[in-house]
């Protein structure tokens, strides 16, 4: 057995994840809404109709407002990272340093550079360079997060890369690998595309309630017009680049994805569950069956998962106890490897401690042998590698559930606005009105879905969550935890009315 | 050269004396920051290894230690 405290890794992992999800209220909004302003001015730009630029100016300030209340609400999970994940931090402190140290640079020069010429230009400088100033602010945000998630896909899909023993840190072997990383890029694809949805949703929701409250009649319709067509396609997109994503993590996290689809018995032609009640009793190995309910998909799910529609999934049990038929090592398996990497490690440690180089270097050549399984040398049981099911399964089609109903959404809102009738659709601007909180569901259900999914794991198969702790008491983490909590909900209590206030404000020069 | 830099100045200048929901936000900035920087790191999420070590070989061999901690080799 591990002598961790449990409560300890549950408290440090429940606080990262609940600073995680504060934070990702507002970065969607951030990247989705700086391209719909860039998109207004371009049309002020074009058309030269003055009431282009008021629109554009008042989607700015919701902006701005949610990027003030957004900022620096990353930096408290740097924070973490130094105090609760110390050997984590540690160990990847070297491959992470160049993708945030370019996230740094790009959103300082980049994001704000071009913001102040973006808020305070008006009038003070070219047309041209100020739409051109704002689409770089669209630019900047979106490539910051380029950098954030190849950091994050590198933990999904640890590559270019090699652990060194003596440091004890993973140090980057190659740059292009790490920054190419095919989860890298279907995370970005996937997250950016999702994001343009959450600002579309937001124009949207917004434009509804001045519809349905009679204000600012035609800023709103013109608004809807462009977030629709927007939406329609950032939507439309976000089906394709998921597809992409599911691909990729069937080939890199075969078992998240057995996790997200509840299989535990491998299948070729496997269907892809529609909708579904798991079975709560069921555990790994046993003959229950997984659902109580399901309605699945015929071969989706094989197809999806390896591009053929006859090919295996992996189940679960599969994963965890071995398929030989399929070719399919064990857990048990991994942590007699992982095992011995670890009391290779040890033997290196004392060989060091003893100057012994010849029975050092013998030690790391052995650790050499099993590396790539080190991290399943610090799992108890095969069944710890399983990650909860109910929670990734729910939070993957509660995902899948509500980002499908986008498309038709936005087909709406664009069908009866191009029609002329959208303000007779009563029935419809509520609708708009939920959508915001819709896509935030789905984004927010998407990303439980890719970190919960990845778990028992801080770094795949090399670094459990348990191990990546601090030694600190689980007191600590729930004093610190409380102490942001209050903090946050205070502030985000202040900023949530600072938004309401300008949005029933509306446009300025508008009277009605 | 001097010109553009005085432009860049006057751009910042009168960009924030003209603010109205800027300046509130910029309030809500530096509390954040505050309680971010002098309240939250200082006295709840403190670097423990730059704080408990003094060099990188410290921290590495600490970092060793944890995870060839005996029990993990059971």
């Amino acid at each position: 057995m591990i002598d961790v405290d449990p409560s300890l890794v549950d408290w440090s992992r429940a606080q990262f994840a609940f600073t995680a999800m504060f934070h990702w209220i507002f970065v969607p909004l951030t990247l989705g809404l700086s391209v719909l302003c860039a998109f207004f001015e371009l049309i002020y730009l074009k058309t030269g109709n003055e009431e282009w630029k008021r629109i554009t100016r008042f989607w700015m300030t919701l902006f701005v407002i949610n990027f003030a209340c957004g900022i620096a609400t990353g930096i408290i999970l740097e924070f973490q990272f130094g105090t609760n994940w110390s050997n984590y931090s540690w160990m990847v402190g070297d491959i992470f340093a160049a993708p945030l140290a370019i996230e740094g640079l790009f959103a300082f020069f980049l994001e704000a550079g071009f913001f102040a010429v973006m808020f305070f230009g008006w009038n003070r400088v070219s047309k041209g360079f100020h739409c051109f100033s704002t689409c770089m602010v669209a630019v900047g945000s979106n490539l910051s997060a380029v950098w954030i998630l190849i950091a994050n896909a590198w933990m999904q899909n640890p590559v270019g890369m090699a652990f060194n023993a003596d440091s004890a840190r993973f140090e980057m072997q190659n740059f292009a690998e790490v920054v190419f990383n095919p989860i890298a890029i279907t995370k970005f694809t996937h997250t950016s595309s999702s994001c343009f949805v959450v600002g579309a949703a937001f124009v949207i929701s917004v434009s509804c309630w001045y519809l349905i409250k009679g204000r600012h009649v035609e800023m709103a319709k013109k608004s809807i017009v462009v977030a629709a067509v927007f939406g329609l396609v950032s939507s439309t997109f976000v089906a394709f680049t998921g597809d992409e994503s599911a691909y990729e993590v069937a080939q890199k996290q075969p078992m998240k994805l057995a996790a997200m689809e509840g299989l535990y018995k491998g299948e070729r032609g496997a269907g892809l569950v529609a909708f579904g009640i798991l079975n709560n009793k069921k555990t790994a190995g046993d003959s229950q069956d997984a659902f109580l309910f399901e309605v699945k998909i015929p071969l989706v799910l094989s197809l999806l998962a390896n591009r053929e529609l006859d090919s295996f999934v992996p189940g679960i049990d599969d994963l965890v106890y071995g398929n030989a038929e399929e070719n399919i090592m064990g857990v048990n398996t991994k942590m007699e490897k992982g095992k011995l990497a670890v009391a290779d490690l040890l033997a290196f440690k004392q060989a060091k401690k003893d100057q012994d180089a010849a029975a050092a270097e013998d030690a790391l050549t052995r650790f050499g042998v099993n590396k790539d399984f080190m991290g399943y040398g610090y799992l108890d049981t095969p069944e710890e590698a399983i990650p909860p099911v109910a929670l990734v399964f729910n939070s993957f089609h509660l995902m899948a559930a509500v980002g499908s109903l986008f498309p038709v959404i936005f087909g709406a809102f664009l069908f009866f606005s191009l029609k002329g009738t959208l303000t007779e659709k009563r029935w419809l601007l509520p609708v708009g009105i939920f959508a915001s909180f819709l896509a935030l569901l789905a984004q927010q259900a998407g990303w439980v879905t890719a970190e919960v999914g990845r778990q028992p794991w801080a770094i795949q198969g090399l670094m459990p969550v348990k191990i990546s702790t601090t030694d600190l008491s689980a007191t600590a983490v729930q004093v610190s935890f409380t102490a942001f909590a209050v903090v946050f909900s205070l502030l985000l209590i202040a900023e949530v009315s600072i938004m309401l206030k300008a949005i029933a404000a509306g446009p300025e020069g508008h009277t009605k | 050269m001097v010109e553009f830099m005085v432009k860049v100045f006057n751009l910042f200048r009168d960009g924030f004396t003209q603010m109205t929901v800027g300046k509130t936000l910029w309030k809500i900035v530096f509390i954040k920051f505050f309680v971010m920087f002098a309240v939250l790191e200082v006295f709840f999420f403190p670097n423990y290894l730059e704080t408990n070590f003094e060099t990188d070989k410290q921290r590495g061999d600490y970092v060793l230690e944890q995870l060839t901690r005996p029990s993990a080799t059971n």
